[in-house]
């Protein structure tokens, strides 16, 4: 028994990702054809290269046919997997481990969600199941909520400071994504801005909270000692961790909201798997979920970039600001991209996969000599969540 | 009775007429006749102690939740009653609430009589100002030592004619009543004749009652009625409209509830109510009364209201309708799931892990804690005060009256649960602030009604 990794095994040689936004003109399949056709275009392959393919979708479609209709798939092996808001990351994890394996040669991961044609903001349309009516009916923006006080009160950070931290992350991301042409949002917005924006939930104002967008993303997954055939530049798989949570944090009175167990415990794993033994110091770059502003706070503590009850001074100290000591969102993050349940965990591992191989546009660029970056996502709330954290590197070893 | 109090003269100052003075009482737009059902009926068993266990549940209101299918129900599956005792509803008319009693009294066996109504009219009618919502149970058994009798009858008496006083038919949500003195000279003679009937079979005189309770559906008729009755001023019951207003099928059972409170060993309490009729009830008090401690007063419910706007009052009783959150409303319940899930749904039932006393809410197979399966009890948690851990106010998400407001509540003796709150001010909530469950309408789709638990915020002198 054991949690071993596949370190070195398996690298990313190609990707693609559409403009995140309201694509009113495109439905899901187009942009399924259009994320996977610049990641073939990315390798030299078509789609008859690819042995089989992982479908990452939340709400957007059902069964592997999802992909092999739009796709035109003739007998390939479609998965499709779903795991909240994870979803697209959990694709990436599936198809690297069939690869792993030595079942296939090569496999996509792609992700996609059309969120924008529902009618309503924010994500709908998840758990249709039947129910007894007495499950809550709360938004995800009120349930994140609940970390902002109870943060403050442990750690002792003013109700004024703390609106401060959440701004500063807020801007940061916003100031990222000003930068990034595949962005949703593409404005700086000022502190003064988002602390006058209207109150969604608890302390929660409109800039705290990620937007709705539609989008998709793909990756191409080779086994390590094959990738030099298909780049120069391959992103070598050094973890990816999953952990589902028991929900015990809506029944323990222990639980205090001011951390997310299910990411400290994916975040040990994917360390433990990788050979790192100072996250803080070790990773070049991270791209977290930023859902709402108080979860990059607490994801900051969870995956060990800050000491407990210290994520708060860091964030105001510019320590994870774009030219900081460990940029954090450099693509601008949920908050400037929106969140299409199913690509959003690929599209972070697009960013990671831009910056590790210096293809960042320059005005976004990083620069460090560190060569590990981290993707994580959490699906569901405080006390109830899955979570992810994959780390890459275009270096072995 | 609800939370909620509406001040009359809003009424007038937002229509330039109606209203009156003092406040009604209002049903939160979480609550219907029967959860204030369930609130009344958990506090009559409360209040009547640990061997009250009714043989049969009556449920009487003239605007029941649905019809065609049994309100009762919610309120047996509510108080966790046996299986084998029955549940029925015995409304439609305002009558049929003192009506229920009388033939409770009458029978054989414990009966637990839930009484309940919401009033309303058209805006500025004296019915919106004069009515009031609320409820009231009334627990009708032999004596028993560990819930002994605390009133006993002394004397029935009713009268009956059939007349056109006031109506309405099913699907109207407002009465009509025909001129005021035709009813007036209709009521006089049929409530005097009960009541002397009912003094004569008791065999007393207008001078030996105590304390005399008038009320009924013609307020004109009530008051002329009182003058004639042959007793003290003193001795006349406040009949609550000043403050909670006229509460229809459940109001004769509130003011008995609130009399009795009041009451010493030995008084004659009467009771007469003016429905489609004259009821005269009789009681005489024991000598238990004097160490009765309610659940929960009634003095003490009518003192801890809170206000709520007129625009609010018209927006709850969908007169008007305001622009929701643009979030989807929610789809129907499942009828199998809550069938499966009912002692939690319906009695706020989780389950404790029977080694290591960890809490479950839901009920849950397997525990949390060292992994036992199947090996837990069940943990009622319906009576289990809490306190807030922390909460939020979520002005996104679908509520029948946003915004919602949220809490992780921490049960005393071990449980968490996230749950909505109801009658609370939001600006005054704080961390640590105590709370107690309550029986709630969550919303209602496709004509059924979700049924659930909320907590509430426990108020000095609740």
């Amino acid at each position: 028994m054991g949690s071993h990794g596949i370190k070195d095994q398996v690298a990313i040689v190609g990707m693609g990702c559409t403009r995140f936004g309201e694509h009113w003109d495109k439905g899901a399949d187009e942009l399924l054809v259009d994320a996977a056709e610049e990641t073939f275009a990315s390798v030299g392959v078509t789609k008859d290269d690819i042995d089989a393919y992982w479908y990452g979708t939340a709400m957007s479609g059902m069964s592997g046919m999802g992909v092999a209709r739009p796709l035109q798939l003739h007998n390939k092996p479609v998965t499709h997997v779903e795991n909240f808001c994870a979803t697209g990351s959990e694709a990436l994890r599936n198809a690297a481990y069939a690869v792993a394996s030595g079942a296939y040669d090569s496999a996509m991961a792609i992700g996609v969600e059309k969120v924008k044609d529902s009618g309503y903001q924010g994500l709908v349309g998840a758990g249709k199941t039947p129910t007894d009516g007495t499950n809550r009916t709360l938004t995800a923006a009120a349930m994140f909520a609940m970390c902002v006080p109870a943060y403050a009160k442990k750690y002792g950070v003013d109700a004024e400071e703390m609106r401060e931290v959440l701004a500063h992350i807020s801007a940061k991301n916003h100031y990222n994504g000003a930068r990034n042409p595949r962005a949703q949002f593409r404005r700086e917005v000022s502190t003064e801005t988002i602390c006058a924006s209207p109150l969604m939930a608890g302390d929660l104002r409109v800039y705290d909270c990620s937007g709705v967008a539609d989008g998709s993303a793909a990756a191409i997954v080779v086994r390590a000692e094959d990738a030099h055939k298909y780049t120069d530049s391959p992103l070598y798989i050094k973890a990816l961790s999953f952990v589902a949570g028991n929900c015990s944090g809506n029944a323990d009175p222990d639980y205090d909201y001011t951390s997310f167990p299910e990411i400290e415990a994916a975040a040990a794993d994917a360390y433990a798997q990788a050979d790192i033994t100072n996250p803080r110091s070790e990773i070049a770059m991270a791209e977290v979920h930023d859902c709402f502003t108080p979860a990059e706070l607490l994801i900051m503590e969870d995956l060990g970039f800050a000491e407990r009850g210290t994520a708060w001074k860091e964030v105001l100290a510019g320590t994870y600001d774009l030219h900081g000591e460990l940029p954090v969102n450099p693509d601008g993050g949920l908050k400037s991209f929106g969140h299409p349940v199913g690509a959003s965990g690929l599209r972070m591992m697009f960013e990671a996969w831009l910056q590790l191989r210096h293809q960042a546009p320059d005005e976004r660029q990083i620069s460090t000599d560190r060569t590990i970056g981290l993707t994580h996502n959490l699906g569901g709330y405080p006390g109830e969540m899955v979570s992810f954290v994959g780390l890459v590197s275009p270096e072995l070893g | 009775m609800p939370y909620r109090r509406l001040d009359r003269a809003d009424i007038n100052a937002f229509f330039g007429s109606g209203g009156g003075r003092g406040s009604r009482s209002v049903a939160g737009y979480d609550e219907d006749t029967t959860t204030m059902g369930v609130e009344a009926a958990r506090f009559a068993l409360r209040s009547a102690g640990e061997g009250a266990e009714p043989d049969a549940l009556w449920f009487a209101t003239a605007n029941p939740a649905y019809l065609e299918k049994t309100n009762a129900n919610a309120i047996h599956a509510a108080l966790r009653l046996d299986q084998l005792t029955p549940a029925v509803d015995t409304g439609g008319a305002v009558r049929s609430g003192v009506g229920s009693l009388r033939a409770a009294l009458d029978g054989r066996g414990s009966v637990l009589v839930v009484t309940a109504d919401t009033r309303g009219g058209l805006p500025t009618s004296t019915d919106e100002a004069a009515g009031g919502d609320g409820a009231a149970a009334l627990l009708v058994d032999d004596d028993d030592e560990d819930a002994p009798v605390i009133a006993e009858l002394v004397a029935a008496a009713s009268a009956t004619e059939e007349f056109i006083d006031r109506w309405r038919t099913p699907g109207e949500p407002n009465a009509k009543q025909w001129e005021e003195r035709f009813g007036e000279t209709k009521y006089l003679p049929l409530g005097e004749q009960a009541w002397n009937a009912a003094l004569k079979a008791a065999e007393l005189t207008p001078e030996q009652v105590d304390r005399v309770i008038v009320t009924g559906s013609h307020a004109r008729a009530i008051r002329s009625l009182t003058r004639r009755l042959g007793v003290a001023q003193e001795a006349v019951v406040d009949d609550l409209s000043a403050t909670v207003g006229n509460t229809g099928t459940a109001h004769f059972g509130l003011l008995l509830a609130g009399g009795l409170e009041a009451a010493e060993p030995g008084q004659v309490i009467a009771v007469l109510s003016l429905a489609d009729g004259a009821d005269v009830l009789v009681f005489r008090t024991t000598d238990a009364i004097a160490s009765y401690s309610p659940a929960r007063a009634v003095a003490a419910q009518v003192e801890n209201g809170g206000p709520l706007p007129y625009a609010r009052f018209l927006s709850w009783r969908k007169v008007v309708t305001v622009e929701p959150p643009r979030r989807p409303e929610p789809d129907r319940i499942s009828a199998a799931v809550s069938g499966r899930t009912h002692d939690w749904k319906f009695a706020f039932i989780g389950s404790r892990d029977e080694s290591t006393g960890a809490l479950h809410m839901p009920p849950a197979r397997v525990s949390r804690e060292g992994g036992a399966v199947d090996e837990m009890e069940p943990a009622p948690m319906s009576d289990v005060a809490g306190t807030i851990a922390t909460f939020t106010i979520d002005r996104i998400a679908y509520s029948p009256s946003p915004p919602i407001v949220f809490a992780v509540v921490d049960f005393d003796g071990g449980g968490r649960l996230p749950i909505e709150l109801t009658d609370v001010e939001a600006d005054d909530l704080a961390i640590g602030d105590r709370v107690e469950m309550t029986f709630r309408r969550l919303f209602s789709a496709d004509g059924i009604h979700n049924y659930f638990w909320k907590a509430r915020p426990i108020r000095a002198g609740r």
